[in-house]
């Protein structure tokens, strides 16, 4: 056997093990009951935000500090804490991914990253909608300038 | 029916071109084939191309692709003038122009889509291909039936027709009402019934398009695509070469005139990936400029992988080894050039990737091109017919099976199926070479460099298809928790690997090299470089103790080993090739490559937030928490904040003229320096269809740091609609009013006339009323309010807004010593802007050393250039 091929087979050991490492430390998406289910343990959660209960965040006070509650297919519910600013759109997402894990001793869970489904920002599935279908995006506009008062109102859906 | 408003004969026109293209492409790969297969073999070159047959077959393909080129420069030509027109009858136009958006952008539009950015991709195949047939000479036919066949894949990406109900490709000239985006717009239709039929008139409604993605209004999005397909595209011709190769069983006559080229491909895609990474760091708020996201993944993989080969070629060259993996690399290159494509344009990367586009139905398109390219190889490198015919067939079943059966993982397995096939009769066709490398030998450690290249390609690959793997396999895996640390921890160690064996490599010589000319050669770039790593690394204070102190030592052996590398390289200009600067590309891309380590390695190293959150309430997040005090801070408007070694002040805000996009003006003051400047990030709110913030960072620009930052969060005036009342106080001098954070001391109130104010006539009389206020905080300020009272009795007074207290006061009367006094608060009178700031230290390093790398490529491309024509003038005399 040719040194060469010594060091090749290190090399790729090396790889493969370091792949099998990476596919042992892969997560899981979960719904609530199974993220409650193993607490402490890194998961995907998919939930929707729970706009009945109230939401917690004062950007002018802290604004790296939510909290509000999820609610997932199922309907069960957990207070989620994420320590960074409100994503935007958050409230017109349709579905959330909170990455993080559940703390048994506090009953929260603890996001570190929020994934907002919403209009896609790739603009596939595009529909056009005229006013009568929509409800007027522009009632969040924040900007001062205001977009020219066009019939009608695109809308993204998110497929 | 007709239309009114649309003008449809462009569109004609342009799909007319998109089947010419494809038809075109197909007459191209048939007749160079032609002129190929009735060429005799010759002895010394490769292939005579002088019998008559031959000749009249390769001007048919020349003429037949230069009819393509021409179509598809016609097709771009058509679209901008389509964007120009704001033509909106066309989804493509509505899509992604629209009659706000800038000139410069116009052309940038088209490549946004998937339509446009094939688009892209072949018209470079097509300029490629006009270079080889002005240069390829004995290699033209074979080389260009490659080309000319991959063409055939691209058109039929762009055709939109449908074939036994499959619809092949997408039409970038497909017609707004076509596209199903009306559908559910009953307004259009007739009698407001989304079933019916669209008006006559409906193009009077469409009045404008949804323009450009907001956040890739930015001048990358012109420069960056462009390069960066240009980079995808030049992999095509190394991999042709290397399958002309084994087609002619002329193993190796190729690889000269293949390096110029592959030295082209590694340089240009090189600078568009980075391109895509200045941008991400110019103008995105991933914080930085590489997010190991899959499509930026996607895209090094290739490039990775081509710089493998172009390594394992040199050693071939030079000592006869590795030719086997020279084949596999640059067919492999481009096969993952397609699997780039395959992950972006599926829409299988949806949930992990912010920049891949939605899946539109070319999913199995895309799959059987790179199944095609895979069992091209095997096929051509085959001996006889009937083994070819055997793999044909082979592959083919497997393809049918992975099409048709819902076998779990089939798709995978009729590919890697592919490429152990290969691998195979790659190995068959080229002999081994029985004589082992000496370890001191140049092409030894340039082999382990370009393993390990390929393996963190390999690396690289399985992370970033999990996505992939869920589907084939029916899996729901989620990346792990820290997936950016699991490539940064590999990557660390590969950079360790390659610092040192760049920094070395070139000291060794082919076959064998002896210890005391190394010593003498290297030893005195190797003091001077551990003199320098040390003083880095003493003085440097690089302390990312995030991932803990192991993973910080490794960093700061990566730092030592990429100096390492820059100092022996530089060293090598005068040391080994005595500055004969021709030659010298090898080692300037090499010192190049070695300030890109070390650029990342200090950046990311020594990344600091500056944003800490020191203003409020603070969180406790309980004691066993890891948590640190958030990483955002909130400004509000006029009120000074701390920020790292800054005084950061909120100014104001201005608007963009067209869009809704506001500049936010922020002013820094170093505390220490004193220097003051004014960052102005910018967000684009609620813009077109697109919900909420999509924010672009702005960066103040040192030497040896820059300051980054972008906006997080703001305030929404809409959502706090103003709900607070005033309450009026009849207060004398002297007395004081409370509010919620402090009191309102009433210090003085005069009566004047003639004031010096515009709008103001004598005759008005006026009120001044000056106040005190006291906050809790400890913070005074003083503030006039103004009456007026003209001679008609109408009164005016301004209302005056103290933003740090969110107090608004307005003098409502003065009667008998007595002011009325209006105090409302209200939190939504405040501005404010959340943002998060860093120091990227060393930047600058990165950038410099991605642009000497090219500048190194480029010296070397010549010099290979230059060299082949030497040879040629030599084998003629």
């Amino acid at each position: 056997m040719k040194k060469i091929h010594i060091i090749l087979l290190v090399l790729v050991a090396g790889t493969i093990a370091f792949l099998v490492s990476f596919l042992q430390k892969t997560t899981t998406y979960d719904s609530i009951n199974t993220a409650m289910s193993k607490p402490g343990k890194y998961v995907h959660l998919m939930a929707r935000w729970d706009a009945s209960e109230p939401m917690e965040y004062d950007a002018i006070k802290n604004p790296n500090h939510l909290v509000f509650t999820a609610v997932d297919t199922l309907g069960n519910k957990v207070k989620v804490v994420y320590s960074n600013p409100k994503p935007e759109n958050f409230e017109k997402s349709e579905r959330l991914v909170l990455m993080g894990q559940y703390e048994a001793e506090k009953g929260v869970f603890v996001c570190k990253t929020i994934q907002t489904k919403c209009p896609s920002k790739y603009k596939e599935g595009q529909e056009y909608k005229d006013e009568n279908t929509t409800e007027p995006a522009q009632s969040t506009t924040t900007a001062p300038q205001s977009k020219p008062n066009n019939a009608l109102v695109y809308t993204a859906v998110a497929k | 029916m007709d239309y009114i408003g649309e003008n449809l004969l462009p569109g004609q026109i342009g799909h007319f071109l998109i089947v010419l293209s494809f038809v075109a492409s197909i007459v191209a790969t048939l007749s160079y084939y032609m002129s190929v297969k009735t060429a005799q073999l010759g002895q010394g070159t490769v292939l005579a191309f002088t019998n008559p047959d031959s000749v009249a077959w390769k001007k048919l393909a020349r003429y037949s692709f230069i009819i393509q080129f021409l179509s598809i420069v016609t097709i771009f030509a058509l679209l901008f003038y389509m964007v120009f027109n704001h033509m909106f009858e066309y989804h493509y136009v509505w899509k992604h122009s629209s009659r706000s958006l800038e000139m410069k952008y116009l052309l940038a539009c088209i490549w946004e889509g998937q339509e446009g950015s094939t688009l892209l991709w072949t018209f470079w195949h097509s300029v490629l291909g006009l270079v080889l047939i002005r240069k390829g000479k004995e290699w033209e036919a074979p080389v260009m039936t490659v080309i000319s066949f991959t063409q055939i894949l691209l058109a039929a990406m762009l055709l939109g027709v449908y074939v036994f109900g499959y619809r092949l490709g997408i039409n970038p000239f497909l017609l707004l009402r076509d596209s199903g985006v009306l559908d559910n717009a009953p307004a259009l239709h007739m009698n407001f019934d989304a079933t019916q039929p669209l008006k006559q008139d409906f193009m009077l409604s469409i009045k404008d398009g949804n323009d450009l993605n907001p956040l890739l209004q930015n001048y990358w999005m012109v420069i960056h695509p462009p390069v960066l397909f240009l980079g995808f595209a030049s992999t095509l011709v190394p991999f042709a070469f290397a399958l002309s190769g084994l087609w002619f069983k002329k193993k190796d006559q190729w690889i000269n005139a293949s390096l110029p080229w592959t030295l082209f491909s590694v340089a240009v895609f090189g600078i568009g990936i980075m391109m895509g990474a200045a941008w991400a760091y110019e103008s995105l708020n991933f914080g930085g400029y590489w997010a190991w996201d899959p499509v930026e993944n996607a895209s090094l993989v290739p490039w990775l992988i081509l710089v493998a080969g172009l390594h394992t070629l040199l050693i071939y060259k030079h000592s006869g080894y590795s030719l086997r993996t020279t084949y596999l690399f640059f067919l492999l290159g481009f096969i993952f050039v397609w699997y780039s494509t395959f992950l972006t344009k599926s829409g299988i990367l949806g949930e992990t990737s912010v920049h891949a586009f939605t899946d539109t139905g070319l999913n199995v398109q895309l799959f059987l091109s790179i199944y095609v390219f895979v069992w091209m190889a095997p096929i051509a490198a085959a001996k006889t017919f009937n083994e070819k015919v055997m793999l044909a067939l082979a592959g083919t079943i497997l393809g049918l099976g992975a099409y048709f059966l819902s076998v779990p993982g089939l798709p995978m397995f009729a590919i890697l199926g592919g490429v152990v096939a290969m691998v195979v009769y790659i190995n068959k066709l080229i002999p081994t070479v029985k004589k082992e490398e000496d370890v001191s030998s140049r092409e030894f450690w340039m082999f382990i460099g370009s393993l390990v290249f390929f393996l963190s390609a390999l690396v690289i690959t399985v992370i970033t298809s999990l996505p992939v793997f869920n589907s084939l396999f029916d899996l729901k895996q989620a990346q792990p928790e820290n997936v950016e640390f699991l490539y940064n921890q590999i990557h660390v160690l590969v950079a360790v690997v390659i610092a040192l064996l760049t920094a070395i490599g070139q000291y060794l010589k082919y076959k064998k090299t002896s210890r005391a000319f190394l010593f003498k050669k290297l030893g005195v770039p190797t003091i001077i470089a551990a003199i320098m790593a040390t003083l880095v690394l003493t003085f440097g204070n690089i302390n990312y103790t995030k991932e803990g102190m192991g993973f910080l030592i490794q960093i700061w052996i990566a730092i030592a080993a990429s100096i390492y590398a820059i100092v022996a390289n530089a060293a090598y200009i005068w040391v080994g090739i005595k500055g004969n600067m021709k030659m010298s590309g090898g080692s300037i891309s090499h010192v190049g490559f070695g300030m890109v380590l070390l650029g990342i390695l200090l950046s990311s190293g020594k990344k600091e937030i500056l944003s800490y959150n020191t203003s409020g309430i603070h969180i406790d997040f309980g004691k066993d928490s890891t948590q640190k005090s958030g990483e955002n801070l909130t400004l509000v408007k006029g009120v000074p904040m701390q920020m790292g070694g800054y005084d950061v002040t909120y100014i104001g805000d201005s608007a963009h003229p067209k869009k809704s996009l506001n500049y936010f003006l922020i002013d820094f003051k170093n505390k220490k320096s004193g220097e003051e400047f004014r960052l102005t990030p910018n967000s684009f709110i609620n813009y077109k269809n697109n919900e909420g913030l999509m924010s672009n960072p702005s960066s103040r620009h040192y030497l040896t740091h820059d300051v980054f930052t972008y906006i997080s969060a703001m305030a929404d005036p809409e959502k706090n609609k103003d709900t607070a009342r005033f309450v009026d106080y009849n207060r004398a001098i002297g007395d004081t009013i409370f509010y919620s954070k402090g009191y309102i001391l009433v210090e003085n109130v005069v009566a004047t006339n003639n004031l010096p104010m515009a709008n103001v006539s004598k005759d008005d009389s006026a009120i001044l009323a000056t106040l005190n206020i006291h906050a809790q905080t400890g913070s005074r300020y003083t503030t006039d309010l103004l009456l007026l009272k003209d001679t008609k009795g109408n009164i005016r007074s301004n209302q005056d807004t103290l933003m740090a207290e969110s107090l608004v006061m307005e003098l409502r009367n003065w009667q008998n010593g007595k002011a009325t006094i209006g105090v409302k608060e209200s939190n939504s009178v405040l501005e404010w802007i959340t943002l998060k700031a860093y120091k990227f230290p060393f930047i600058n390093i990165l950038w410099a050393g991605i642009i000497l790398t090219a500048i190194g490529l480029f010296i070397s491309m010549f010099y290979r250039i230059s060299q082949n024509k030497r040879n040629k003038l030599q084998k003629v005399a």
